[in-house]
C-alpha cells in the first residue's frame, strides 16, 4: 500500500468561466480520519466529486491508492471505495435489504454480508420494510450500510450525520472508530464543526476553491494564534480582585456574565495569568480554560 | 471504458424489469393492449356495417392505427426519466462511484425497460392472438405474429428515443416536455408535413423521394411494414401501384427499425460519457 491513499496535485476545476477549485494539493495517509470543512460554494463537494471520478479534473491529478482517478485500472480501485452522498435518496419501492442486495450485486459482494451490515447500522428490525416508509435518519443509516458493503479501505462520507438524532450520531462515530481500528481511511465533510473537531485526525479548511490550511485542530489553533478564554466563577467582589491581580497584563477583554467572568487573553499570557490568579485563593470557586473552537479557527481563516 | 461487463448490465436490467413487474406496470399495459385489441378485432368493421371478426388483414390494419398512437406514448412515458430521474434523486452519483461504467448503466436501464415493454406487448397481444386462433389459419397467424414483432420494434425504437431525451434533459420536467414533443412530432406532425409538402409541390418535384422520407419516422416504418406487406390491404387501399418495391421488403424495413433502436441509444451513450 502506498504511503498516501489519497493524493491530489495542483487540482483545478473550471465550470465555464468560473473556477470552482483553484489548485488544490492534498495528501491523506492510510488509516486517517480526515475532515474537509468549508461553507457552501467553497469547492469541497466539487473536490469530493473529482476524487470519486464523478466529474473530470480540469488540470492536475488525483491518485487513489496510487491509481489515477478514471485511469485504466480505476474500475478495480472503485471496489475498495465506499461512498455516502449527501442527502442520499435510494429506491422507495425496494425494501432496505433489497436495496443493499442491489448495491452488493453491483459491487460483486456476496449478498450474505447485507443482513450483518443492516444490523451494524441499527436497521435489522426494518430490513423487510420498504424504504418509502423509512425516516430521514433511517435512510441515512441505509446509505451508510451501502457505503460499507465489501469492506472498503477508503470511505468518502459527505455530510454523513445530516438528519441523525444525537444518539444516532454517537452510534455513527462509534462505527467510524471501529473502522479506524481496522485501518480504514475516511474522508468526511461536515458543517457541524463542533461535532467533527473531537473526532478527526486532521482536517483541511476550504475557502474560495483553495485549501487555506491543513493540520490537526490543535496545530490550526496554534497557527492562528487565537486568544483563549478563561472562565472564572466566584463570589462577590471577584471582578475587582481579578482586575487587580491581572493589572498590566495583555488582556484582550473581561466580560461578566452572571457570576462568571470571561477573560480573553493571548495564548502566551495563559501561564503567567494562571499563576497570578492562583493567589486569589478561595475567592475563585472554579476556573476553566476554553480553547478556541473549530468554529473560531474556521472563521479566523475565512476572515483572515 | 471499452470493455463491457455484461454482469453489471444484467444487474441493472434485472432491477428495472422487476420494478415494473412489482408495481404492476407490465400487467396494466398488457391489459390495455388486450382490451383494445379485442374491441378492434370484433368491432373494427362497424363503420362498414358489420360487427364481429372479419379477416386478420383488416384486423391488423385497424390494430396498426391504434398501436401507432399508443405504443410510442407508452414507450416514451416508460423511458423519459431513466437517467434524469436518477440524476434528480441523487442516486446517479452513487451508482457512478460503483464499479459500473456509464455505458453499462445506460445499456442496463434500456435492456430492463425494453424487457418490460416487450413482455407487456407479447402478453397483451398474445392473449388476443390465442382468443382469435380458432378462426385463423397458419398464414393469418404468421401475419399476426409479424404484427406483434413489428409492434415490439416500434416500442423499442421509441424507448430508445426516450432514453436519449433522458440523458440530454437537465431535469424531469423538461424531459417529460421533450417526450410529449417527440410523440407529437412523430405521431401527429410528421405525416402532415410530408402531406403538406406533397400538396405544395403538387407532386412535380422529387415525387419519387417522398415514400423514402417515411423511413425518417419509426412510426411510419411500422405502418408501412404492416400495411404494405399485406396483399389484401394493398388492394383494399389501392396502394399497390404507387409504392416502391423496396419499401415492401420486410427485411429492409426491419433493418431501418433496428437503426431506429440502435441510433438514439448510441447517441445517448455518446452524450452520457461526455
Amino acid at each position: 500500500m502506498a504511503s498516501t491513499i489519497v493524493e491530489a496535485r495542483g487540482v483545478t476545476k473550471d465550470f465555464g468561466t468560473v473556477q470552482a477549485v483553484k489548485g488544490v494539493d492534498l495528501s491523506i495517509a492510510p488509516g486517517e480520519l480526515y475532515g474537509l470543512i468549508g461553507h457552501n460554494g467553497a469547492g469541497k463537494s466539487t473536490l469530493f466529486k473529482m476524487m470519486l471520478g464523478l466529474i473530470p479534473i480540469s488540470t492536475g491529478e488525483i491518485r487513489i491508492d496510487g491509481e489515477p482517478v478514471n485511469g485504466p485500472r480505476f474500475r478495480e480501485t472503485r471496489r475498495k471505495i465506499g461512498y455516502l452522498p449527501e442527502n442520499v435518496v435510494l429506491y422507495d419501492n425496494l425494501t432496505g435489504l433489497e436495496t443493499l442486495y442491489f448495491f452488493a450485486d453491483l459491487k460483486a459482494v456476496p449478498r450474505r454480508e447485507c443482513t450483518g451490515l443492516l444490523d451494524k447500522v441499527g436497521l435489522a428490525h426494518a430490513a423487510g420494510r420498504r424504504v418509502r416508509e423509512y425516516s430521514k435518519g433511517m435512510r441515512q443509516r441505509l446509505g451508510f450500510a451501502q457505503a460499507l458493503l465489501g469492506t472498503p479501505r477508503l470511505l468518502f462520507l459527505d455530510e454523513p450525520t445530516t438528519g441523525l438524532d444525537p444518539g444516532a450520531i454517537r452510534d455513527f462515530y462509534r462505527i467510524l472508530r471501529e473502522l479506524k481500528g481496522e485501518g480504514v481511511t475516511m474522508v468526511l465533510t461536515s458543517h457541524i464543526l463542533a461535532e467533527i473537531q473531537e473526532r478527526v485526525d486532521r482536517l483541511a479548511i476550504m475557502e474560495g476553491g483553495l485549501i487555506r490550511a491543513t493540520g490537526t485542530v490543535q496545530t490550526l489553533r496554534e497557527a492562528m494564534n487565537l486568544p483563549l478564554t478563561l472562565e472564572i466563577a466566584g463570589g462577590a467582589g471577584l471582578a475587582e480582585q481579578v482586575g487587580r491581580v491581572l493589572e498590566g497584563m495583555a488582556i484582550e477583554s473581561i466580560e461578566e456574565a452572571g457570576s462568571v467572568l470571561h477573560i480573553r487573553l493571548p495564548r502566551e499570557a495563559k501561564m503567567p495569568a494562571l499563576a497570578r490568579l492562583a493567589t486569589l485563593g478561595d475567592t475563585m470557586r472554579d476556573l476553566r480554560v476554553r480553547e478556541p473552537s473549530l468554529e473560531d479557527v474556521f472563521f479566523g481563516y475565512r476572515n483572515g | 471504458m471499452l470493455s463491457i461487463d455484461f454482469r453489471q448490465i444484467a444487474i441493472v436490467a434485472g432491477k428495472e424489469f422487476w420494478d415494473r413487474i412489482r408495481n404492476r406496470w407490465v400487467l396494466a399495459v398488457a391489459l390495455v393492449f388486450t382490451a383494445f385489441a379485442l374491441v378492434i378485432a370484433y368491432f373494427g368493421a362497424a363503420q362498414q356495417g358489420a360487427v364481429g371478426f372479419r379477416s386478420i388483414e383488416v384486423t391488423i390494419a385497424s390494430l396498426v392505427s391504434l398501436v401507432i398512437y399508443l405504443i410510442p406514448l407508452i414507450a416514451l412515458i416508460l423511458g423519459f426519466d431513466a437517467v434524469v430521474g436518477e440524476r434528480e434523486r441523487g442516486s446517479l452519483d452513487l451508482l457512478l462511484t460503483l464499479p459500473i461504467t456509464r455505458r453499462e448503466l445506460i445499456l442496463g436501464k434500456y435492456t430492463g425497460l425494453a424487457a418490460a415493454l416487450t413482455f407487456s406487448t407479447i402478453a397483451g397481444f398474445g392473449a388476443v392472438g390465442l382468443i382469435l386462433s380458432p378462426q385463423l389459419n397458419l398464414t393469418a397467424l404468421f401475419h399476426y405474429a409479424g404484427f406483434m414483432f413489428s409492434a415490439i420494434l416500434l416500442g423499442l425504437s421509441f424507448l430508445s428515443l426516450a432514453v436519449m431525451l433522458s440523458v440530454f434533459a437537465s431535469d424531469r420536467t423538461r424531459a417529460s416536455g421533450l417526450a410529449i414533443g417527440t410523440w407529437f412530432f412523430f405521431v401527429l406532425v410528421f405525416d402532415l408535413l410530408i402531406l403538406g409538402m406533397l400538396v405544395v409541390t403538387a407532386g412535380d418535384y422529387g415525387g419519387a423521394v417522398f415514400p423514402y422520407l417515411l423511413l425518417l419516422n419509426p412510426a411510419d416504418v411500422f405502418r408501412v411494414l404492416n400495411v404494405f406487406t399485406l396483399d389484401e390491404v394493398r388492394t383494399l387501399y389501392g396502394l399497390a401501384t404507387v409504392f416502391p418495391e423496396a419499401l415492401s421488403n420486410p427485411a429492409i424495413l426491419g433493418g431501418v427499425m433496428l437503426g431506429w433502436i440502435v441510433g438514439p441509444l448510441a447517441v445517448a451513450i455518446w452524450r452520457f460519457e461526455r
